[in-house]
């Protein structure tokens, strides 16, 4: 089959390597339809995770048509489904807890050594996502193995196209979560940190949940045209001082959540900022949490914190001090995406989500290296791709109207 | 003094949780000859930073499996069933109390081991002890026992063993990542696998690698 796979810093490849099998009873085999390249892919793009291996193939937001199936799988032949990013036994003591992100079962006994010593114990498993949770093959390929596939996947019904279920797997689970985290009350203002694919939908799930006003920060223009399409009152952190703009806007009282949609990918520039940029760059500190530092401090006292952001490890010059003067709750996490397919899906079907907004490409998987660096390169005119393997090689459909001039 | 019963309710309270706290210190400080206290430890003794008594080395792991105690000590009961998820193990026999172990060794080698059962507690332990002519010198010990309500059993499985070459074999051994801290831990995380979900999870998936095969364990 054909699949993406990471050769190195600023190398992806299409290539051909051997279709996945059944090794597993509770195994699927889906045909993938369509997978989208995630925010959270430049991380591995540019090198910030660790025990990526060349010729690892990536992709974590996919789905597809189930075409074979192990002794105990629930999964019929034929069904569309969607999975989540995450792997999950359904079994362990985390799954259970609805934690299904720390399930204890996923990442195998031959790779979560890894994590358990970075990160105290061993991280749940997922697609396309290195070594470090588990090593398995992504779904930027025509084909994928499921384990667990009677937890995880989601069937779908046929009236609803791909692209309107699709981000079920990853971004819009990720995005309902940090606004759940945020434990927003009615009149709360909230304000969201990058208006990226995990971002908007972050805002989108803000107002649903009763936010009052949602203020969106970013710098690129389209991004911000986006939320505000959504709701959000928006600016641009290069145009204002962020924290007088904030505490302007709420009678001097900061916002009373905040969400940090960048994680590691911040671009602020400022000293500190560029001070971790060479940091991560000399692979001194993985993390750049410039906008979350900036976030915590524009929180109001006794506000709510929320990452869904990928920070990969230890971050420097973090303001703990500042979180327990102002007596804020933090709340983050991998998503366990599996705890809320079976709502949004639901909410997706009553028309009360919009999912396909921001959506700016449609690609060929054949031109998927290609569409990693537009993704890296032009942020402001690639708001989301998805990449399409029964596409003709070289066609590219422009989803989204004029993007906003940069 | 806690049982005053003219206290006050809240003091009351108060002081017992204060007696209870060193009620439960009591147990723990120990007056010795030379009147200084030691506290005994509850920790298990392989997280110690010492070495115990500088002979073999002691390896202990623990889990916590979603399953009930009698369930898991059932399985374990079955040596024949170990290669299911001991990595190195090929076959195990059993004949009696005597079980015969055929694994694979660095450097393709086969080790036998022969073990003798030296304790069963049904539904809580199973101890084993080496044989003389086994390939090493080796005692093991897998205790089971109730985690709090609803979570399953809390499974320890504690090895001494001494190498196969003394230092060097050891070393060989950790540098091949068969090192038996290691492979401990994780051939416990596949029996918590099987356990719970039935599988022995496997990232076994296609890659770029020409090495790798689509059904086989990516390391
Ligand atoms: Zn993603
Ligand atoms: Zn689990």
């Amino acid at each position: 089959m054909r699949a993406l796979t990471w050769q190195g810093r600023h190398d992806v490849r299409v290539e051909t390597v051997p279709d996945p099998e059944i090794v597993n009873p509770r195994d699927a085999i889906l045909k993938i339809t369509s997978t989208a390249i995630c925010g959270s892919d430049l991380h591995l793009y540019d090198h910030y995770i660790p025990t990526l291996r060349a010729g690892d193939v990536l992709g974590h937001e996919f789905m597809g048509e189930v075409v074979e199936v192990g002794a105990k799988s629930t999964l019929k032949k034929g069904q569309r489904v969607v999975v989540p990013f995450t792997i999950s036994c359904g079994n362990c003591f985390f799954c259970t807890k609805q934690q299904y992100s720390a399930c204890d079962n996923s990442n195998p006994a031959e790779t979560s050594d890894a994590s358990d010593l970075l990160m105290g114990h061993p991280m749940g498993g997922a697609f396309g996502y290195a070594h470090l949770t588990g090593g398995y093959a992504g779904g930027q390929a025509e084909y994928v193995r499921v384990p667990y596939s009677d937890v995880g996947p989601i069937v779908v019904p046929n009236h609803l196209a791909d692209e309107e279920v699709l981000f079920l797997s990853d971004i819009l689970p990720t995005g309902w979560q940090a606004a759940v985290n945020a434990d927003i009350e009615p009149g709360d203002t909230v304000a969201v940190w990058g208006c990226g694919p995990v971002g908007l939908f972050a805002i989108q799930s803000a107002l649903i949940l009763g936010a009052e006003r949602v203020i969106a920060i970013d710098h690129y223009p389209t991004r911000l045209a986006l939320a505000k399409k959504l709701g959000a009152e928006v600016f641009n952190y290069e145009d204002v001082n962020v924290r007088e703009a904030l505490d302007e806007m709420t009678g001097g009282i900061g916002p009373d959540a905040v969400i940090d949609c960048v994680g590691m990918e911040s671009h602020g520039m400022s000293v500190d900022n560029l001070v971790d940029t060479v940091k991560a760059h000399l692979f001194l500190g993985t993390e750049r949490p410039h906008a979350l530092r900036q976030a915590i401090l524009a929180c109001r006292k006794g506000g709510r914190v929320s990452i869904p952001g990928v920070y990969g490890g230890f971050a420097d010059k973090f303001p703990l001090g500042q979180m327990m003067e102002k007596g804020l709750t933090v709340k983050q996490g991998q998503t366990h995406v599996q705890k809320f397919t079976r709502p949004l899906l639901a909410m997706i079907e009553e028309g009360k989500l919009d999912t396909t907004f921001l959506i700016s490409h449609r690609a060929s998987l054949e031109d998927a290296a290609e569409m990693y660096r537009h993704w890296h390169d032009e942020q402001n005119d690639y708001t989301k791709i998805v990449l399409k393997p029964e596409m003709a090689k070289g066609t590219v459909e422009k989803v989204l109207e004029e993007p906003v001039a940069a | 003094m806690a049982n005053d019963p003219k206290a006050s309710p809240r003091a009351a309270i108060a002081l017992g949780a204060a007696a209870a706290v060193a009620g439960a210190a009591s147990l723990f400080f120990r007056r010795s000859s030379k009147e200084r206290y030691t506290i005994e430890s509850d920790a298990p003794n392989w997280t110690k930073d010492s070495a115990g008594d500088g002979e073999r080395p002691v390896v202990g792991t623990s889990v916590l499996i979603a399953r009930p105690k009698q369930e898991l000590y059932d399985v374990w009961s079955r040596f024949e069933r170990f290669p299911e998820f001991m990595e190195n193990v090929e076959s195990v026999s059993v004949e009696g109390d005597v079980s015969s172990w055929q694994i694979t060794a660095p450097a393709g080698q086969e080790v036998k081991l022969k073990n003798r059962i030296t304790r069963r507690v049904p539904g809580e332990e199973i101890s084993w002890q080496s044989e003389p002519d086994s390939d090493i010198i080796n005692a093991g010990k897998v205790r089971f026992s109730d985690a709090p309500a609803g979570r399953g059993t809390y499974v320890s499985l504690v090895l001494s063993y001494e190498p196969p070459a003394g230092a060097i074999g050891r070393g060989i051994a950790k540098l091949l990542q068969r090192e038996p801290a290691i492979q401990a831990r994780r051939d416990l995380r596949r029996f918590k696998q099987l356990m719970e979900t039935g599988e022995v999870t496997t990232n076994a998936s296609p890659s770029g690698r020409a090495s790798d095969s689509p059904t086989e364990p990516r390391i």
